[in-house]
């Protein structure tokens, strides 16, 4: 794949002296476009524009709400609400990080070890998804219950000494403390992580290996230079699907956490259903958007193009 | 995302976004196509869409709310309930015995939905209809009493006729005659009554009895093992009886001392969560060891987990009421009015009482009950005697400011 051999597929078409058949032709494409454009326009665009409209109306469910372009209620938001955005990004980067600890392994394993196995694993992997997220997480709850197996093994191992030690847990108990939290997103995202990965690393062809171990480069040589190198597509596009989901979650705060781990996610859903502050929820939405998109823009500069193919 | 192709690229579109990447500058015209469309949206739209948009009022629009009723001609009526809210055959789990008298003796055939599972969220289902003054497609709808005052103060429930609820009026038991969000009952009839008491695993608080809130929110061996409800008026008034505030005539500044001593409970991780009907799980597994619990819940719990116990603090409890009421714009009034008579003949309350364990509001439904079960007949939280009557408070109603201020209030206290 160094030199490029076939003719590059977009090869202008010979002049036909049939003017009508050309003209539809150009057209195609925008037909084609036309059913993705109405989908994004209808479901993204136009609610987006709703919000941003929201987010600058100041009023009441009584009176009715206008437009009177309050930009004060973003800067009042982020006052009142800069720990739990905190929050957000913080256990949203550990449940990406712990995503990417626990599944590149996982998705190394099957596609380079599994042998026949593969697509079993691969279908353990997406089993989960048949159940719903809900119930998942609540599942989780019973795993990590005060007087469970798993709180009470961490408990004699000591464990949960260090990570009380770390802020994560409190006094000997797992649930409603960040650990929990963190433990669901991780549990509830890992798909997203491994699927990514192991289409990068099943694409990466094996014969590289061997040419590694013949140019004398030790395992731990190989996967540094070569694996890992050719598997950032998989790594940008898996941290990328793991933590912009993960920081927007509210449900696994909700279940798994107590007052004080709350996400950006729960401010937003008591501002929009409890509080009926519906400018404020909108304003937090827009604050989180755009603090994604910033992190995400830096974080695919940094780490992601150069190394893309 | 753009990353991620689950098709392997052949070599030629390989060598080409190779090409692309090193001249920084992407074979397909994917930002140029981005920059155009917004540009595009920019130039049509624009900041002129952003302020043509608004919410209008939810005021009363006078004389829109009455509709025309058509339960002569079509023989039908929709109920939204909540889950479990409703007496099912023993044998077999999709019918409904009551539901069924209730079509033997009228004709009228009822489309039963479970389709309420939460206040905040069932209104937010319903309010676009409501607010342009269309039908919800439903003709009567079970609510908690805060959303059925909100519903009213909005004009979008309908006013009841008095001659189709003969039993109803007849029957209404005292203690939910009289309330000031809706004075005569005009718009609505209780379905059920919602006790709030302090419930207890035995187990987890190592046989310690839990009897008030301020034990709930000080007693240091219950530490990180207390819920509190995430109805607000619910906790918040149980707390102010514990202060001894009377909810049903409070100030802000009795509201804002009451949110104080949560905020402290809070603050010293008494509380471990502010929980909705999830309670239960945790009660029963041991991971709440005492919190507010609704009676009718409790009484179920009981049945399963022998070690879930229950007190009513001596300051008194908090019963809230879910009430039924018809939208605006329903097409079957007068069929929904006559569901609603239906349930207060004692002997039909009665069947209901013994399934759903929760208050009932039909006078003289003891004796009947009676008959189904002497045990419920005689559980002081389905049929409360004078005691318990007297220890019942409720919360008063709350003007729209004081409700958006003291939710957002709340709603700090629990974090978010």
């Amino acid at each position: 794949m160094t030199t490029l051999t076939e003719a590059p597929p977009a090869a202008p078409a010979p002049q036909t002296p049939a003017k009508a058949p050309r003209r539809r032709g150009r057209l195609t494409p925008y037909w084609l476009l036309l059913p993705g454009i109405l989908w994004l326009l209808v479901f993204f665009a136009l609610p987006m524009l709703y919000q941003a409209s929201t987010s600058v109306q100041t009023g009441s469910l009584e009176a009715g709400y206008k437009v009177t372009w309050h930009f004060a209620t973003y800067w009042d938001a982020l006052a009142e609400y800069w720990p739990q955005f905190l929050t957000s990004i913080l256990y949203a980067g550990l449940a990406t990080l712990f995503c990417l600890l626990l599944g590149y392994p996982l998705a190394y394993l099957i596609a380079f070890r599994a042998g026949r196995w593969r697509n079993l694993v691969l279908i353990l992997v997406i089993a989960p998804f048949f159940t719903s997220f809900l119930i998942r997480t609540l599942a989780w709850k019973t795993i990590l219950a005060d007087g469970g197996p798993v709180v009470g093994v961490l408990n004699s191992l000591h464990v949960l000494d260090v990570t009380s030690w770390l802020g994560m847990t409190e006094g000997d108990r797992i649930l409603a403390t960040p650990l929990a939290v963190v433990c669901g997103l991780t549990y509830n995202f890992l798909p997203f992580m491994i699927l990514p990965l192991y289409t990068s690393l099943e694409r990466i062809d094996p014969r590289l290996h061997e040419a590694a171990g013949d140019l004398y480069a030790r395992p731990a040589t190989t996967f540094r230079r070569i694996t890992f190198p050719l598997s950032m597509p998989g790594v940008v596009s898996g941290t990328l699907l793991t933590f912009i989901p993960a920081s927007g979650d509210y449900v696994n705060a909700q279940l798994l956490g107590s007052t004080s781990e709350k996400m950006v996610g729960n401010v937003i859903q008591s501002q929009f259903l409890t509080v009926l502050d519906y400018p404020t929820a909108a304003a937090l939405s827009f604050i989180l958007m755009a603090a994604i998109l910033l992190m995400v823009t830096f974080y695919i500069r940094k780490s992601g193009t150069e190394d893309l193919v | 995302m753009q990353q991620y192709e689950p098709d392997l690229p052949n070599s030629v579109q390989l060598a080409a976004m190779r090409r692309a990447f090193k001249n920084r500058r992407p074979v397909v015209g994917r930002r140029s196509l981005l920059r155009a469309g917004g540009a595009g949206a920019l130039g049509v739209g624009g900041l002129g869409v952003l302020s043509g948009c608004g919410i209008p009022p939810a005021a009363r629009s006078e004389g829109g709310g009455a509709s025309e009723d058509h339960s002569d001609q079509e023989k039908r009526v929709n109920f939204s309930n909540w889950t479990e809210y409703m007496d099912v055959d023993d044998k077999d789990k999709n019918r409904r015995p009551t539901l069924e008298a209730f079509t033997r003796r009228t004709g009228i055939k009822v489309k039963y939905a479970e389709d309420v599972n939460d206040n905040n969220e069932f209104f937010g289902k319903i309010k676009p209809q409501l607010a342009a003054g269309q039908d919800t497609g439903r003709d009567l709808i079970c609510v908690t009493d805060w959303l059925a005052a909100r519903l009213i103060r909005f004009g979008w429930a309908q006013k009841l006729d008095p001659a189709n609820l003969p039993n109803a009026y007849a029957n209404l038991a005292p203690q939910f005659r009289d309330v000031e969000w809706d004075p005569g009952r005009a718009y609505t009839y209780p379905w059920a009554g919602i006790s709030v008491v302090v419930a207890y695993n035995i187990k987890a608080t190592g046989g310690r009895e839990v009897t008030s809130l301020s034990q709930l929110l000080d007693d240091p061996k219950l530490k990180g093992k207390v819920g509190i409800l995430s109805e607000m008026r619910d906790s918040m008034g149980m707390v102010m009886l514990d202060m001894g505030k009377d909810p049903s005539k409070f100030t802000t500044d009795d509201f804002d001392a009451a949110a104080a001593r949560l905020q402290k409970a809070v603050d010293k991780r008494q509380i471990r969560r502010f929980t909705g009907n999830d309670y239960t799980a945790d009660l029963t597994k041991g991971d709440l060891a005492a919190c507010l619990a609704w009676a009718g819940d409790v009484v179920q719990l009981q049945a399963d987990n022998p070690d879930v116990r229950f007190h009513i603090p001596d300051s008194g409890y908090i019963t809230g009421t879910d009430v039924l009421l018809v939208p605006n714009k329903a097409r079957h009034k007068e069929n929904a009015e006559r569901l609603i008579d239906h349930y207060y003949q004692p002997k039909v309350a009665a069947e209901l009482a013994a399934w759903i364990n929760y208050v009932c509001p039909v006078a003289g439904v003891k004796e009947e009950l009676a008959k189904i079960s002497e045990e419920a007949a005689n559980d002081p939280l389905i049929v409360p005697d004078k005691e318990m009557a007297e220890k019942s408070n409720s919360f008063r109603a709350l003007t729209p400011k004081e409700e958006t201020a003291y939710e957002a209030k709340f709603a700090q206290l629990t974090g978010a």
